[in-house]
């Protein structure tokens, strides 16, 4: 498949609210499919007991929110309307069930919002300790038999350690293919446009582990052949934007107000385990351990004060990026609280930053484009923001 | 009992009380360093009281500064501090009060600045806010933080795994490090102490809700509630402070009780209960007492509320037990009101308003508080399905200025109180 075809498919597949390859899968397979929204679960024992993991990033920016609204304040940020939303509207129909993971309060209410609303479908709460030795790993080990068990009675086939070390096997290939992708663009941003690797991202949600792997490898290798020019833009790291997604308009718009993006914490759940996870051994001894010691640094994990911005230092200088563009959506209590941490250790670091806040539906993008724009000019001009 | 006038709003004995236990406690605090005392910031909900108290510790209860300063109407000076600090508009003003205070000082509701903290202790309980509230002090002051991630109730109930997680952080990382901290080994027995304190002080609040279901009800489990919760979800938990502060408070409302009497508001008692009402989320502090007169003004009165179980339901049987230490901080602090679930909250306000004979329930959704305020327009509405009973809702923040606005609330209260009149006049007798 070539370029164009390739990034067509995954728009396809990223504007297509009706889920329509989800259930395609279902209908050729007979199996089952289990939700999730941001930013993290183990896919890996979804797979293993042979149902599709679908993730759910809230409608985007072109639904119409009709019913949504009526179950959220103003003030409360937009992904969980936009999903109750697909929900009432029969949209997620198709999910057999629906994992919510510890991320902040609004997606954990919404957990228990899902069992009020569709009592008939299963909902499990994901909690992911904050505790990152003996107590956490042993308390994460009951939660993954926990969830093993649900999806086993769910689905009617066991989640054997066989099972498991071969979804481990595959995901960590889909991993190292996502990796190599970033490493890519990284080395030639002007080959590999975010935008474009964004939608092969999100195809991750609605494929099959192996197909999305096939994705993503016949991307890269189409996208290191293509001709395209090489502009004079800064190089930089978005960072923030790890629930509620941004409009695809507003990442263009970053782009071609002049910034490369080099690393990025969108569709972080596919990327959120930075090594492969071991595959031999007891399965779940592997994902404890590399939930516990082999992940990003994100808001939603505790982070003490000696490791707090490390992670992102670290992204730009590997990247040789020149600032950070921190984007987050309003009313993120976790993106917005973490900002003022990450960006006095940048300061302090001497790396330009600079700051907005979105929503999934976005429309005053001619105005970040001219802030992102005015930064990179500024780092152009004079090195610093 | 009788009630006495200050600066004309009537109090009772019981206030005068916890007013000088706060005080105490505040100069201990402003003369920590020079007693040799060490400092434990940590939360309300899920807080370990009786564990600071033996290590001899002093507790320091940041969202309970940031509901002080917001009495005293200096909340929005200290959240406009923080949002030039660059902290977002759209973030919990309890956090930005809170380092707004410290960037001014520090000052207590005392006058007396606190002290910084030895230690922090993050018992993260039913509020993610809480995680980010101390890395952001721990950047501020660079102590250490002792981490407890207290697990959610995700299906409405405390499992054995569950309570072990906590047992086994308690055991493995908190202790050990306010060993450190205090120089001092755990003693147990004096810990157990604390513990049988904590639960006879619970009995008797446990008998002062309950009295709200008398006609006419002797206490306003909301406005007056936040008051019978300030010493037992703060500094005195497991000490024989609360425990005389509960016996002379039980003692008032039995007395309000047998003289057929309302409780005491502001501009006295309140004689012509009109309404019963059930209410969800906490109050606005800024404006704490107009909001309260909105209710009392019209004859309504608050028979049980949600905001006073965040640090506790004991109404529901659970008691501090000092056979097993341990376990049963475990289980206090999964137990709190916001870590339970969404269903699980609205099956307890349903009791609520069957128990406690409601006429209506009120949602007071607060802008800052996600932990209480997401999902809660849902459970307006099965609330209304469930019970029959007429639910109103109206918004408005903890302590940042800006987002009350009494006009609209008060607008919107009396059209509720006049829709349950209605229903009333409309309903078969």
């Amino acid at each position: 498949m070539d370029l164009e075809a390739i990034v067509q498919r995954s728009e396809a597949l990223f504007r297509d609210q009706d889920l329509s390859a989800v259930k395609e899968w279902k209908s050729r397979t007979g199996g089952k499919v289990i939700g999730f929204m941001p930013v993290y679960v183990p896919r890996e024992l979804i797979h293993a007991a042979g149902a599709l993991p679908v993730g759910v990033m809230g409608a985007g920016e072109h639904a119409e929110i009709i019913r949504g609204d009526a179950y959220f304040q103003s003030y409360i940020c937009r992904i969980p309307r936009s999903t109750i939303e697909l929900g009432v509207s029969g949209k997620l129909d198709v999910l057999d069930g629906f994992l919510f993971p510890a991320i902040c309060d609004v997606i954990r209410n919404l957990s228990g919002m899902w069992k009020i609303l569709f009592p008939q479908k299963y909902a499990r709460y994901v909690d992911l300790p904050q505790d990152f030795g003996a107590a956490g790993r042993a308390f994460y080990r009951r939660e993954l038999e926990g969830m093993a068990e649900d999806f086993t009675r769910l689905t009617g086939k066991a989640v054997t350690a066989e099972a498991l070390r071969r979804s481990i096997k595959v995901y960590n290939e889909n991993r190292r293919a996502i990796a190599r992708l970033y490493d890519l663009r990284s080395e030639a941003p002007h080959l590999v446009p975010t935008w474009e690797l964004y939608l092969i991202l999100r195809a991750a949600n609605v494929l099959e582990v192996t197909e999305h792997t096939k994705l993503v490898e016949a991307y890269a290798q189409a996208a290191r052949q293509s001709k395209r020019p090489e502009r004079d833009y800064v190089r930089v790291v978005v960072s923030g934007a790890f629930c509620e997604q941004p409009p695809l308009g507003l990442i263009r718009a970053l782009e071609s107000s002049g910034c490369y993006i080099v690393d990025d914490d969108w569709v972080l759940g596919a990327r959120y385990l930075v090594e492969d996870v071991i595959e031999d051994g007891d399965p779940f001894d592997a994902l404890i351990d590399a939930y516990a010691t082999k992940t990003v640094s994100t808001a939603s994990r505790y982070e003490s004060t000696a490791l707090k911005g490390k992670f992102l230092v670290e992204q730009v200088r590997s990247r040789r990026a020149e600032g950070v563009v921190f984007a987050a959506p309003s009313f993120c209590d976790p993106a917005l609280l973490e900002r003022p941490m990450l960006q006095a250790v940048l300061s302090e670091q001497g790396i330009p930053h600079t700051g907005f806040k979105y929503a999934e539906n976005t429309g005053q993008i001619q105005s970040i484009k001219e802030e992102t724009g005015t930064f990179a000019d500024s780092i152009k001009l004079w090195g610093t923001a | 009992m009788s009630t006495t006038t200050t600066a004309d709003v009537e109090k009772e004995p019981s206030m005068i009380l916890q007013k000088q236990m706060i005080g105490d406690h505040f100069h201990e605090l402003a003369r920590a360093k020079e007693l040799g005392k060490k400092v434990v910031y940590t939360f309300v909900p899920g807080n370990l009281n009786e564990l600071i108290w033996a290590f001899d510790m002093l507790p320091v209860h940041p969202e309970i500064n940031a509901l002080q300063s917001g009495m005293r109407k200096k909340s929005g000076a200290y959240i406009q501090e923080a949002e030039k600090a660059g902290h977002s508009e759209d973030v919990c003003t309890y956090v930005k009060c809170d380092l707004g205070m410290m960037k001014k000082g520090n000052i207590g509701p005392t006058g007396e600045r606190l002290p910084a903290p030895d230690l922090l202790l993050l018992s993260y309980t039913g509020c993610f806010t809480f995680m980010k509230w101390f890395e952001l002090l721990q950047r501020e002051y660079g102590c250490p933080v002792a981490m407890l991630h207290v697990p959610y109730q995700g299906d409405g109930e405390i499992t054995p795994a569950m309570k072990q997680y906590v047992v086994d952080q308690l055991r493995d990382s908190v202790i050990p490090l306010m060993e450190q901290v205090s120089g001092k080994k755990l003693d147990l027995e004096r810990l157990k102490g604390f513990l049988g304190s904590s639960s006879r002080a619970e009995d008797d609040l446990c008998a002062i809700w309950d009295s709200a279901k008398h006609k006419p009800s002797p206490i306003d489990s909301y406005f007056g509630g936040v008051y019978y919760i300030g010493p037992i979800f703060s500094a005195f938990r497991g000490l024989p402070q609360a425990e005389e502060y509960y016996k002379s408070l039980r003692a008032e409302v039995d007395a309000r009780v047998a003289a057929k009497r309302g409780p005491t508001t502001p501009d006295g008692e309140l004689k012509d209960q009109k309404f019963r009402l059930v209410v969800e989320g906490p109050p606005n502090w800024t404006s704490f007492r107009d909001f309260w007169k909105m209710f009392y003004g019209e004859g309504a009165v608050v028979v049980a509320s949600t905001y006073t179980k965040v640090g506790g339901l004991y109404d529901r049987g659970f008691r501090h037990d000092p056979a097993n230490p341990l376990e049963t901080m475990a289980e206090y602090c999964l137990g709190c009101y916001t870590n339970r679930n969404l269903p699980t909250r609205v099956d307890l306000i349903e009791k609520y308003i069957e128990e406690f004979a409601a006429d209506g329930f009120v949602v007071n959704s607060i802008k800052s508080c996600n932990s209480f305020s997401a999902g809660q327009l849902l459970m307006l509405r099965e609330l209304e399905k469930r019970t029959g009973r007429p639910g109103a809702f109206i918004e408005s923040d903890l302590v940042d200025p800006r987002y009350f606005s009494g006009a609209n609330i008060k607008n919107r209260l009396d059209s509720y109180f006049q829709m349950i009149d209605a229903k009333r006049a409309s309903s078969p007798t």
